[in-house]
Parts: structure tokens; C-alpha cells; sequence
């Protein structure tokens, strides 16, 4: 164990139950881990795997209904108000006075900790230095970006030099500049003054960042050690594979995630990431000659590799699998009208399109623009989506995604410019003109005290589905999105990943030309997020345009073409590959997304 | 026309389902119906009662006894010294002094006229008013009884009262009647009030609004709920009223209905108003309530917008249950025909297709 001061957070039989109503949820279940002094530890898990009730009983915020939390040498449920003194608390949603400015905020937090007022404007103009929040004291902090909100709360917790810093996913929604500028404060911390960082993040190449990573799932600890270590036991399994041929990188994931040797094939740059099972190795040449003009080339694994493979493993020992290429099978009765009419549509839209004078184009937007009183949202965009396509709208939060968004869904009005989809407005069209397109957002819009069955069948009925092609559609969406066993739940009651699926099922129902994803994937587990996008991939094959919005910079692979979006403007429109062309440099011969984007922003604070 | 009917059951299902709108729905309108019915009256009992009496004379007595005997007042002091009135009056202890002097009567026998003094706790003047009604009333009999015995010369005009509608003036009858309007207002209000600000929070609306579903189905579907519960809480409280408080209902029911179906459409009106408005359910529920109080206290259900000053009178003209309570106690009392009501009826109407239309234009254009 060593000394005794080695650790600075010790877990023993932790145990918290949440109760509402009559249902009960294991927030944490038996967990037993220590922090090391001094070291980045990261909290990684899906959402509902229990990291926020950790930071919070850490934070002596909760009281454990079993076991012991010792915190700085104190009982953290007894000596709540002395740990509290000595740590520091970032929760997801940092309480920060929007209608006061960056200083007041500091002054207050300051006030709040008890710092004393010589060593204050010393200690701001480390912060803002640090943060580079210097030139915005005076701002309001309701009109910071994403970013710099995140990192003032930062500076906030910080102004008392805490021992402990406990951060709940603080870089969620966070453009990758001040996402890099983030972990640079905290690092800059540990380094100088010493601080111990325990901190939860939904990314995972952060969890490579860590010094140590401890791994959550439903309550239950799934292990603990250096990234590296988690990594190392997938060596020799995870490959690249490229197709020879000119077919698209969405078809090929696609194939190899139905080899029951792949547990896990996502897009990457130019390939697809494979990782292989333990004994695939003997059998990879009759793979690759299933496969065709694919080769195959080793890569080290990383974090991510091994945490899917681990969540995987833990889903289908719980009997509770949704492997992706399981449901391949069912494919063919997703999208297409089964009588054939789908011919008749398409020329109807060809007709449609005709009207408008630019045949495959879906959707149009020119100088698209919108205000909120004095506050420029939308700066005049412009961008088309040709029928058949995957559109990605990737951007930090507040930078206009999900406004244009709404104003392509016809949900808000446009301040100026013009949008079509399909050759209308869908804001002044007929009703019957949304008919046609679907729309799913983050929020997973459901009617939360209605059963599944419910939300079903009040969406089917909407969209003037009746009698029999009711009946089928229900049972396709019960049988394509495994909701059977819970047709009868409340569906506010069920975990993010059946809502997810229920909220798309519903607005597939009708099966629409075109389908609104907004953040279809924010806050659901990786293994959620790929099976979705494998469900995208397949409407994408059947001829559905879609459109999502995401700030998963990763994402940004599966999409045919996208746009990057910064401060209410498009700073990048074209293929993925194209974009990442942009930022290309003899020392950065192959730039991820990531990259693209935050050269992307750098050249354009240049210019402005 | 099955898209519709899926969009009623839904809303009734988001309704009902919720445990706690079931209880919005049931339990307050029981409760204050119960509360109202038997708290809300105008009706004077058991006034606390001071005597201050100087006189020994058996005149005096009688007097007195005719107080201790009525049922509206309740002897809770007996005064020896003028010193003890202010006090008496200032603690509250009671409302009512008797005041008899010394010469009662002895004035009494010599002219035939004698002065009694009453003393009144004004600082709740309504109150005080009826008490001192009361007390005349009961020096009236004793005035009455004393000429037919001492056979002195009666007044020359003597007042008859006949009360038409309400012979005994119970406040009651009054009260009822205006409860039946007052409660159907609050529960059709608070069902829409929340309907789109909650779908709005969940943001379910914004997922109705990209069916293919038009402003008027959407209406429609969220206005059914508020219509059928209004009406059935109405009709739970009609008939409590007659069954249960024994109020007399001699007008016309279909009359009345015809004011009842106004009046809940009037509501679900401005409820949908206040909730397209609202982005949460805590501003749709800030919202019905400053339209609530004001709708009631301005509406004449305790007091009467004659007296109110002209400009207020005027506010008092967009507020449906103004209307609706004079149809109440028009028909629950009066029997009151259908064509002098008509000046009721169409101003309910438009209040209700001024809110309805502008509810149906604001789901769509209001947006965060």
C-alpha cells in the first residue's frame, strides 16, 4: 500500500442507491479504488456508469449507503464541510452568474472560498493569464463562448488552490482549441502546485492523456491501471484495412463489421480501424479474401480499442448484446417501401427538383442568417446537400449548429437568406410537405409518461399511417430497433440507449426522404454510438439523405460531406478527406478531423 | 381524421398518466369546493357581543335578552365602566357593543323614545355592516312588541322586506353558484396552461410541430382535454351544489350549459395563450395564476363590479368568469330565458376565438 499519504481519495464497498418512486437505480455498487497524489486520473464510462455520483460523494455533496469514502485523510460523508475546503468541484454545469461579468464571478467565487482579498489580484492574473480570459474581465459571462464559459469555471474552482480537483466531464461540448487549452491549465497545475485531478470525459482520446484511467459501467468498477496497460492486451489485433477499389469507407466498415472475427471497425481518416478477436489471427486470409481488394496493415492499439472491446465483452455477457452486425440481418426491411412504390417517390422528387432547376440538389441554403435580438447566430451561410448524402454540421456548442438546424426543420424562422428543402420551405409549406423529412434531437423528444408502445403509435398515427401499413411499420420498428422488451415501459423511465433507438425509430415511422439528426449521439456509450451510425450507414445505402449535426470531431468520418461551423459561420465545407487536405504539413502528414479543425480556427483568429 | 383522434388520445394520455396532473385535476376542485362551500359566506354568526348596561329597569332586560337569544350574536362580555369599552373593542374581543344608559327606561315611559348606543369594530366594515343590520333588525322587534303592549304610537311608514330569489338571504345561494364558475376556471386553466409549456420544456413540441400536423389539429388535440375535463368539473359541481348544498335550480340546464361550453372555451383560451407564451411550466405557471387572481376578484364573485370605478369596470370586460357568473346565477335562481343572457353569451365567444386563434398562431411562431 505504501504511505499512507500516497493516496488521496480511497473508496472501500462503496454503495449508492438512487430511489424515485418506486423504481431504484444502483448508481454504484460495491466499488473499492484509490487516487494517487499528483496524478491526472481519469473517470471513464458511459453515461449512467456512475461517474457523477463518485465526484460528487467525493465532494461530500452525497452520502455512500455503504462503505467509505476517505477523502485528504477525512471522512467525506462525516467531514463534508472540511473536505469541501480543501477540494476543488467542477460539476457538468459550473454555476456561473451569467448576468455578471468574468470579474464579478471571480470576486464572488473568491468570496465564496474565503480567499483573502491581498492575495486575490495576484492570484486573477495568474488564472487569466492561464485561461486566457485576461482581455474579457469585463464581459458578461452569459455572452463567453462554450469555451471560455468552461474555462472561467475552471478559474473559479481554482482560485483557492485546491489539493484535489474533481472535474465532471468538463471538456463535453468544448471546441478542440479550448478543449487543448483545458488540459494544458490542468496539467500546468499538477506539474506546479502539486494538485491531484480526478476527472470524467466522454472522450476517449482524453482518457489516453490520463495518467491513470479508472473504468465504470452501470456501478460496477471494470478496472484500473494506465491507459498503455489497457491498450496492451489487444496487441497484435488491431489493424488498418484500406479497399483497393474506389468503394466508399461507410460500405467497407460496414462489411467487415459483419465478420464475426471484428469486434469493433470504425472509419479513420482514410481506413477502417479493425480490432480482431484474440484467435482471429489464423483465420485472417480467408477474411480478407471474403472481404476483397482489402488489405490489411498492423496498428499499435489504443485506449479506445480496448474500452469497446471490454464494453462489448460485457454486453454480451450480460445476454443484453445489440452487436451491430447481428442486426445486418434485418436490413432489408428497414427503408424501402416494401410494394415498390419507391420508384414512383423517386420520380416524384426528381419532378420536385425539377421545379427548383438543379436536379439532386435536397436541400439549398444561401446567405442563411439568423438574430436573437442583438446577437448574430447564424452570419449568412450558405451550403447544398445533394439527395443520397450524409451531411455532417460539426461545431463546438453555440456555434450555430443547432440553429440552422432548427431553421432547416422549419422549427424557427430565418432572419434573412434563403433555405429549401426538397424546393420548399418546409417553415411555409403545406404540413404535408413534413411528411417527408424526419427529425430526432439530442434531447431524444419523447413522451416520457407514455409507454413505448404509446410513443409508437401516436407517431405512426401522425405521420397518417393506418390500418395495416400501421401495423407493420410498428412491428418493424419493435423488431428492427429490439424494443420488444420494453414496449409496455414507461419510456421517460429507460436508458439513454432505448431512448436513442425509440426516438429514431419514431421518426423513421414514416419513412422520410430525409432524416434531422441533432447530437443523435451525445451522451450514449460508444458501443450505442456505433451501432447508430451503422444504422445511419444503412439508410444512407437505401437512398436517405441525411443530415446530422455532432461535436464528436471522429463523427465527422462517416459523413459524405460536412461542414465545420465556428461562431455562426462555415469555416470549412467539402469531404471529410478534402478538409483534412486543408491543414496537411510536412509535419503533420496525416491530420486528424481534430486538427483540421483547430488549424482551421487558428488561421482564421489570424485573419480577423 | 385518425391522425387527429391519435393526437386527443395522446394528449389525454400525457395527462392522465402523469400521477401528478391526475391530482391537479381531482383533488383541489374537491378540496375548495368543500372549503368554499362551507368556509365562503357572508353570513354573520355568533358576533362577539359586548354589554355595557346602566340601567336597571326591566325595558333594558328585555332588550338585552332579545340580543343574548339571536343566534347572530354570542355575549362574550359584560361591561361595568365606559373605561372598558375601548379595550374591549381594541383586543377584538368583541365586534359589537351594546350600549344602554341610565335613563333608558325611564325616556322610554315618559316620551316613548329612548336611545340605545351600538358600537361597532369598523376596521373589517363589511362585517360591521351586517352586524349593525342585525342589531337594527332585533331594536326594530323590540320597538315593535313594546308599542303593542304600552300602546304608544306606532311609526308613521313601516318598511316590509320581501327578498325575491333568496327569502332568507342566505349568502350561500349567492356563494354556489359563483363557486360552480370559479373552480371550472382554475382547473381548466392549470390542464392547458401546462399542456404545451410542459411539451415545450421535454421538447416534445418541437417534434409535434415537424409532423405533418396543422396549427388547428394541434389546437384541437390540446384543447379536447381541458374542453371534456372543464365540463365534467362543472358538471361535478352543479351538482353538488344542488344535491349536496341544497342550492334551488329553477332556470333552464340547457340554458346554462350553453354558458358553461362558452365559458370552458374561453379558458382553455387563455390557458393555451399563457402556455404557448411560456418556454417552462414554472412561467405557464406564474402566468395562469396573474390571470387567475385578477379574472376572480375583478369577476363580481364577492364584490359587485357596479361598484367598482369606472376604469377598473372596463378591465373587467375581457374577463370570461364575469360573464359566466351572471349565466350562473341568472339560471340557478332566476330562471333567467336564453335571449336576455344572449349579452353574456357573445362576449365569451369572443374572448375565446381571439385566445384560441392567437394560441394556434403562437405555437408555431413563438420559439426560443
Amino acid at each position: 500500500m505504501g504511505a499512507p499519504d500516497q493516496y488521496v481519495l480511497t473508496c472501500r464497498g462503496l454503495s449508492k442507491t438512487f430511489r424515485v418512486g418506486r423504481r431504484s437505480t444502483e448508481a454504484l455498487r460495491d466499488l473499492t479504488i484509490q487516487v494517487a497524489r499528483g496524478k491526472v486520473t481519469g473517470l471513464i464510462g458511459p453515461d449512467g456508469a456512475g461517474k457523477t455520483t463518485l465526484m460528487r460523494l467525493a465532494a461530500g455533496l452525497l452520502r455512500p449507503d455503504t462503505g467509505s469514502i476517505v477523502v485528504l485523510g477525512l471522512d467525506a460523508s462525516r467531514q463534508s464541510l472540511r473536505v469541501q475546503a480543501s477540494v476543488g468541484y467542477m460539476p457538468q454545469r459550473f454555476g456561473l452568474y451569467e448576468d455578471l461579468t468574468v470579474q464579478e464571478n471571480l470576486e464572488l467565487y473568491a468570496d465564496l472560498q474565503g480567499v483573502s482579498v491581498a492575495s486575490r489580484s495576484v492570484r486573477y492574473q495568474e488564472l487569466m493569464q492561464m485561461t486566457g480570459l485576461a482581455p474579457f474581465m469585463r464581459r458578461l459571462a452569459g455572452r463567453l463562448s462554450g469555451g471560455m464559459k468552461q474555462k472561467l469555471g475552471l478559474a473559479c474552482t481554482l482560485i483557492h488552490p485546491p489539493r484535489l480537483l474533481l472535474l465532471d466531464e468538463p471538456t463535453v461540448g468544448v471546441d478542440p482549441v479550448s478543449r487543448r487549452e483545458l488540459w494544458q491549465i490542468v496539467a500546468r497545475f499538477v506539474r506546479e502546485e502539486g494538485t491531484t485531478v480526478l476527472l470524467s470525459t466522454a472522450y476517449l482520446d482524453e482518457a489516453e492523456a490520463c495518467d491513470e484511467v479508472i473504468i465504470l459501467d452501470e456501478g460496477s468498477f471494470l478496472g484500473q491501471g494506465r491507459p498503455s496497460e489497457f491498450s496492451q492486451t489487444l496487441t497484435g489485433r488491431t489493424f488498418k484495412a484500406r479497399s483497393a477499389g474506389t468503394r466508399k469507407n461507410r460500405d467497407l466498415q460496414e462489411a467487415c463489421s459483419s465478420q464475426a472475427d471484428v469486434i469493433d471497425a470504425v472509419i479513420q481518416g482514410d481506413a477502417v480501424r479493425l480490432v480482431l478477436q484474440p484467435d482471429a489471427d489464423s483465420r485472417r486470409d480467408s477474411m480478407l479474401a471474403d472481404l476483397k481488394d482489402v488489405s490489411m496493415v498492423p496498428v499499435p492499439p489504443r485506449f479506445e480499442d480496448s474500452f469497446v472491446a471490454m464494453l462489448r465483452a460485457r454486453r454480451i455477457a450480460d445476454g443484453a448484446a445489440f452487436d451491430s452486425s447481428a442486426s445486418g440481418d434485418e436490413d432489408d426491411l428497414t427503408v424501402d417501401a416494401p410494394d415498390g412504390n419507391g420508384g414512383e417517390r423517386g420520380r416524384e422528387l426528381v419532378r420536385q427538383a425539377g421545379a427548383v432547376g438543379k436536379p439532386g440538389r435536397l436541400v439549398e441554403v444561401h446567405d442563411l442568417q439568423r438574430r436573437f435580438g442583438d446577437f448574430h447566430a447564424v452570419k449568412g451561410i450558405s451550403f447544398d446537400i445533394t439527395r443520397g448524402e450524409v451531411f455532417g454540421l460539426l461545431g463546438a456548442n453555440g456555434a450555430g449548429k443547432t440553429t440552422t438546424f432548427r431553421m432547416l426543420c422549419g422549427l424557427l424562422p430565418a432572419s434573412g437568406g434563403t433555405l429549401r428543402v426538397a424546393g420548399v420551405d418546409v417553415r411555409r409549406a403545406a404540413a404535408t410537405a413534413r411528411a417527408r423529412i424526419g427529425y430526432m434531437s439530442h434531447k431524444f423528444s419523447l413522451y416520457g409518461t407514455l409507454s413505448v408502445g404509446d410513443n409508437l403509435r401516436f407517431f405512426s398515427s401522425a405521420y397518417g399511417l393506418a390500418r395495416r401499413r400501421r401495423r407493420e411499420r410498428i412491428a418493424w420498428a419493435v423488431a428492427e430497433f429490439q424494443l420488444g422488451s420494453v414496449v409496455n415501459s414507461n419510456s421517460g423511465e429507460l436508458p439513454l440507449g432505448y431512448k436513442q433507438r425509440l426516438a429514431l425509430a419514431c421518426a423513421l415511422m414514416h419513412e422520410p426522404e430525409m432524416i434531422f439528426l441533432d447530437e443523435p449521439t451525445s451522451g450514449v456509450d460508444p458501443l450505442a454510438r456505433r451501432e447508430f451510425w451503422h444504422r445511419i450507414n444503412v439508410l444512407a445505402a437505401r437512398g436517405v439523405t441525411v443530415m446530422v449535426t455532432t461535436h464528436f470531431m471522429e463523427e465527422a468520418e462517416y459523413c459524405d460531406r460536412m461542414a465545420i461551423m465556428m461562431d455562426g459561420r462555415i469555416l470549412a465545407l467539402g469531404t471529410p478527406e478534402g478538409i483534412k487536405q486543408q491543414s496537411r504539413s510536412p509535419d503533420n502528414p496525416e491530420p486528424t478531423m481534430e486538427d483540421a479543425f483547430i488549424k482551421l480556427i487558428e488561421t482564421e483568429s489570424v485573419q480577423t | 381524421m385518425s391522425r387527429l383522434f391519435a393526437l386527443i388520445v395522446k394528449e389525454f394520455l400525457a395527462l392522465l398518466k402523469d400521477p401528478k396532473s391526475r391530482f391537479v385535476i381531482i383533488g383541489p376542485p374537491l378540496i375548495q369546493l368543500v372549503v368554499f362551500g362551507y368556509a365562503a359566506t357572508f353570513d354573520v354568526n355568533d358576533a362577539p357581543l359586548a354589554v355595557y348596561n346602566e340601567s336597571r329597569d326591566q325595558a333594558a332586560r328585555d332588550l338585552i335578552a332579545r340580543f343574548d337569544g339571536s343566534r347572530n350574536f354570542r355575549r362574550v362580555a359584560t361591561l361595568t365602566s365606559n373605561s372598558q369599552i375601548g379595550p374591549v373593542i381594541d383586543s377584538c374581543e368583541a365586534l359589537v357593543v351594546l350600549h344602554i344608559g341610565p335613563n333608558f327606561g325611564r325616556d322610554l315611559r315618559r316620551g316613548g323614545k329612548a336611545s340605545v348606543q351600538i358600537i361597532l369594530d369598523g376596521r373589517d366594515s363589511n362585517t360591521a355592516l351586517i352586524a349593525l343590520g342585525y342589531a337594527s333588525s332585533i331594536v326594530n322587534q323590540f320597538n315593535a312588541t313594546w308599542i303593542r303592549d304600552n300602546g304608544g304610537i306606532g311609526p308613521p311608514a313601516r318598511l316590509e322586506v320581501r327578498s325575491w330569489f333568496n327569502p332568507n338571504l342566505e349568502s350561500r345561494w349567492f356563494i354556489i353558484p359563483g363557486i360552480v364558475g370559479l373552480l371550472t376556471l382554475v382547473v381548466t386553466m392549470l390542464v392547458t396552461a401546462l399542456s404545451v409549456a410542459r411539451e415545450r420544456e421535454q421538447g416534445t413540441f418541437d417534434q409535434l410541430l415537424v409532423t405533418p400536423y396543422r396549427p388547428w389539429e394541434i389546437l384541437i388535440g390540446k384543447a379536447t382535454p381541458g374542453f371534456v375535463i372543464g365540463i365534467g368539473e362543472a358538471t361535478l359541481i352543479i351538482a353538488a351544489a344542488v344535491l349536496w348544498f341544497r342550492v334551488p335550480f329553477v332556470g333552464s340546464l340547457a340554458t346554462l350549459y350553453v354558458g358553461v361550453v362558452l365559458f370552458v372555451l374561453a379558458a382553455i383560451g387563455v390557458g393555451l395563450m399563457i402556455s404557448s407564451l411560456a418556454v417552462t411550466q414554472q412561467q405557464a405557471l406564474l402566468g395562469a395564476f396573474l390571470f387567475l387572481v385578477p379574472a376572480i376578484i375583478l369577476s363580481g364573485f364577492s364584490t359587485p363590479i357596479a361598484n367598482m370605478p369606472a376604469a377598473v369596470r372596463a378591465i373587467t370586460y375581457v374577463d370570461p368568469l364575469r360573464y359566466f357568473l351572471v349565466v350562473l346565477r341568472g339560471t340557478f335562481l332566476k330562471d333567467m330565458p336564453f335571449h336576455m343572457l344572449l349579452d353574456q353569451f357573445w362576449p365569451m365567444a369572443v374572448i375565446a376565438a381571439v385566445t384560441l386563434t392567437s394560441a394556434a398562431w403562437l405555437f408555431r411562431r413563438r420559439s426560443q
